[in-house]
């Protein structure tokens, strides 16, 4: 596979609300599954917009909540996504703090009876949530183990990639930087050994890798350029890629965009020409930015003609992806 | 609820504009402000996340947790004319809830006791998730606060933004709770904390087989610390769940036409109805539309009209744009019609996307302008 980023175990994509993380985990799933691998897309928190962009649901606005099944009361479950012409597989499941908690107790106490005591009571559930940084390493150490070579879910196969859709920006911070915060204040106990391992494979940048999405608009630039310094300051984490969604082709040279604004202001049609040049000029002063404001190498995917993605589209991406990817290794 | 969505909003004291990250709901909930401001009414407009234009667009420079007012002078030319006013504020987790703290505190030893607990900094600070409740201690101040008639609240830009709903709820909740209650009896000796070990004592010892001793003593030093505050955050829960069933709150979900967007805004509104809280209307933004009488003109005869004018080469690229412009308004309104069936709105506030980003007055003026004459019967 020529896509280096891909050979990690790892790949954690996040962004600021509302840039099209989804997207670019299910487009990055795509192009390892189609080169063979067996690829997990993990969700956190009940949400099912990768499985919704790779498999449309009949009813596009209210989505099949049958269909995000965390756990069948016992494990999480990992669907597998029925997609064409790919040699590999792919995989989503959708990850809660409160079915990784319940996961982890099954796994480490003795009998199975007392952890879903546990697990199901008010108590100690309130202190779980109660204590800070918890919850995020229980769904954070339930993605580290989907990620892992050996899978210590008895009788799971293992993937060869998870690609983790995290939360945006802020909430991804903490939630990465939770091992590593654990380990610390909590110096003795399981939690805090567990958040050793995990801090260890998150900072490690062969098995590990960040993806920051964003788009050309100066909220989203400003929010990718100080998550990256975070997440290097406060998690260790390498952050390997920028990719901004939906850029305009600017296609209209400087002289055509001043005969634009000269020529027929009543035309419609020139109208919507002055302000898609407007705007694709606005975003490459953006996308400068960017590229000035991140020491990761940012690569471009293009604005859909429509809105309304679905399996084609992603796999349009998936292309676009893969040749920018490709010429950053080349690098 | 075929009234325009302003006008809906005629006798509110509180509007919250909820909805997914990315749509514009910061700029939505400046805009519905200006308009309310310029039907006379002294309005003040919390943002949780705004651009610096935006600041800059309300020539504040920068915004802060306290409200500061709009130059009335920069408002009168967008009609906005006493007893109208605007302000603006950011809201600042850690001064919101450092301010509950003291606010609450029965005298200043217990005040210093938690602000200086290392746990109290993890879960107030931002990075701890704190947005969703300080955004309604923030509201419950303002409110009551006689500078303003109304309060436009925009919340936190994630899927769980709706939590700030029950936040108040589940801190009383909890401070009164059996998990904060066992972890207080612990060590204590007498019949009451016997009685409070008893059943918890098997959590308590998970949790500290887990996450260690330190860990468990750190949580019960800091729910100690907490404890005389629980009548405070009781009582203050009592007031938020009042304020935000009041009918004269409403409740605004704004969107996108996107497929994902669409999605979350439909769950937003199908979360109101399942914790019975008002739907006031729906806004939807960003949404590209045809000029009227364009309509049938198609890319093909754009080059034909336009070579003559443009040359050829600039009238195919001016034609493209107008065949994709075409394709995603017919999308967009598609999405929009669907949006408003599913959301039980007749009349969604339709706003036209812009050609650039807010970054002064007249901008914000022209998507209120927007806003308010862009209701469209779905």
């Amino acid at each position: 596979m020529p896509v280096d980023l891909l050979q990690r175990r790892l790949v954690v994509v996040t962004g600021k609300g509302g840039v099209g993380k989804s997207t670019v985990a299910a487009a990055l799933g795509l192009i390892a599954a189609r080169a063979g691998r067996r690829v997990v897309v993990a969700e956190v928190g009940r949400r099912g917009d990768v499985l919704d962009t790779l498999d449309p649901p009949a009813d596009a606005l209210r989505g099949d909540p049958t269909r995000v099944t965390e756990d069948d009361g016992e494990r999480f479950v990992e669907r597998p996504v029925a997609l064409d012409g790919v040699a590999g597989s792919l995989h989503h499941v959708s990850i809660s703090p409160e079915a990784a908690l319940r996961e982890y107790l099954r796994d480490q106490l003795p009998i199975g009876a007392i952890a879903d005591l546990l697990g199901s009571g008010k108590v100690f559930t309130g202190l779980t949530a109660a204590t800070p940084g918890l919850r995020e390493l229980l769904a954070l150490g339930k993605v580290w183990e989907l990620a892992q070579p050996e899978r210590r879910t008895p009788g799971a196969q293992a993937y060869d990639l998870c690609v983790l859709d995290a939360p945006a920006s802020g909430h991804a911070v903490t939630m990465l930087g939770a091992p590593r915060q654990f380990a610390t204040t909590a110096r003795v106990g399981p939690v805090a050994r567990q958040g050793d391992i995990i801090a260890a494979t998150l900072t490690d940048a062969a098995a590990t890798a960040v993806v920051i999405v964003a788009t050309p608009e100066e909220l989203p630039v400003g929010e990718a350029i100080e998550l990256e310094e975070a997440l290097v300051d406060r998690t260790g984490l390498h952050v390997a890629a920028g990719v901004v969604n939906a850029v305009l082709p600017d296609r209209f040279s400087g002289a055509e965009r001043d005969a634009l604004r000269a020529g027929a202001p009543h035309d419609p049609a020139i109208a919507v020409a002055d302000a898609h040049a407007r705007r694709a000029h606005d975003q490459q002063r953006q996308l400068a930015r960017l590229r000035r404001g991140l020491r990761a190498p940012v690569l471009t995917l293009p604005s859909a003609a429509g809105r309304r993605l679905g399996p084609e589209d992603v796999g349009a991406l998936a292309d676009r992806l893969t040749q920018g990817l490709t010429r950053v290794a080349a690098s | 609820m075929s009234a325009q969505l302003v006008d809906r909003l005629d006798d509110a004291r509180v509007v919250v504009c909820a909805g997914p990250g990315g749509v514009g709901k910061t700029t939505t909930a400046a805009a519905l402000g200006l308009a309310l401001a310029g039907r006379g009414r002294r309005v003040a407009v919390v943002t949780i996340d705004p651009a610096r234009r935006l600041a800059d667009a309300l020539g504040l420079g920068t915004l802060s947790n306290d409200p500061e007012r709009v130059d009335p002078e920069r408002l009168a030319g967008l009609g906005v004319a006493p007893p109208g006013e605007l302000w603006a504020s950011m809201l600042d987790p850690q001064r919101t809830f450092d301010g509950l703290i003291d606010e609450l505190s029965p005298d200043a030893a217990t005040r210093e006791r938690v602000l200086q607990n290392p746990l109290y900094r993890q879960i107030s600070g931002a990075a701890g998730g704190s947005h969703e409740f300080t955004a309604v201690a923030r509201l419950h101040d303002l409110v009551a606060d006689p500078r303003f008639d109304v309060v436009v609240l925009d919340t936190p830009p994630s899927r769980n933004a709706l939590d700030f709903l029950d936040a108040p709820d589940r801190i009383a909740g909890f401070l009164e709770g059996r998990a904060v209650q066992a972890l207080l009896g612990q060590g204590r000796t007498g019949f009451a904390a016997r009685l409070a070990r008893r059943g918890t004592g098997l959590a308590l010892s998970a949790l500290q087989r887990l996450t260690g001793v330190d860990v468990v003593r750190d949580l019960a030093t800091f729910f100690e610390a907490l404890g005389p505050l629980t009548d405070g955050f009781a009582a203050r829960a009592v007031a938020v769940r009042s304020i935000l069933r009041d009918e004269r709150t409403r409740f605004v979900v704004v969107s996108g036409p996107g497929p994902i967007p669409a999605a979350e805004a439909v769950f937003f509104r199908d979360h109101l109805r399942t914790v019975g809280m008002p739907f006031t209307g729906l806004v939807v933004n960003r949404v590209e539309t045809v000029a009227a009488g364009a309509e049938d003109r198609d890319g093909a005869a754009v080059v034909a009209e336009l070579s003559p004018v443009l040359g050829r080469d600039a009238a195919v690229k001016v034609g493209r744009t107008w065949d994709e412009h075409r394709e995603r308004a017919a999308r967009d309104a598609a999405a929009v019609a669907s949006l408003a069936a599913a959301t039980g709105d007749d009349r969604p506030a339709v706003v036209a996307a812009l050609d650039g980003e807010v970054f002064d007055l007249p901008a914000l003026g022209a998507i209120r302008d927007r806003l308010v004459a862009g209701s469209a019967r779905g």
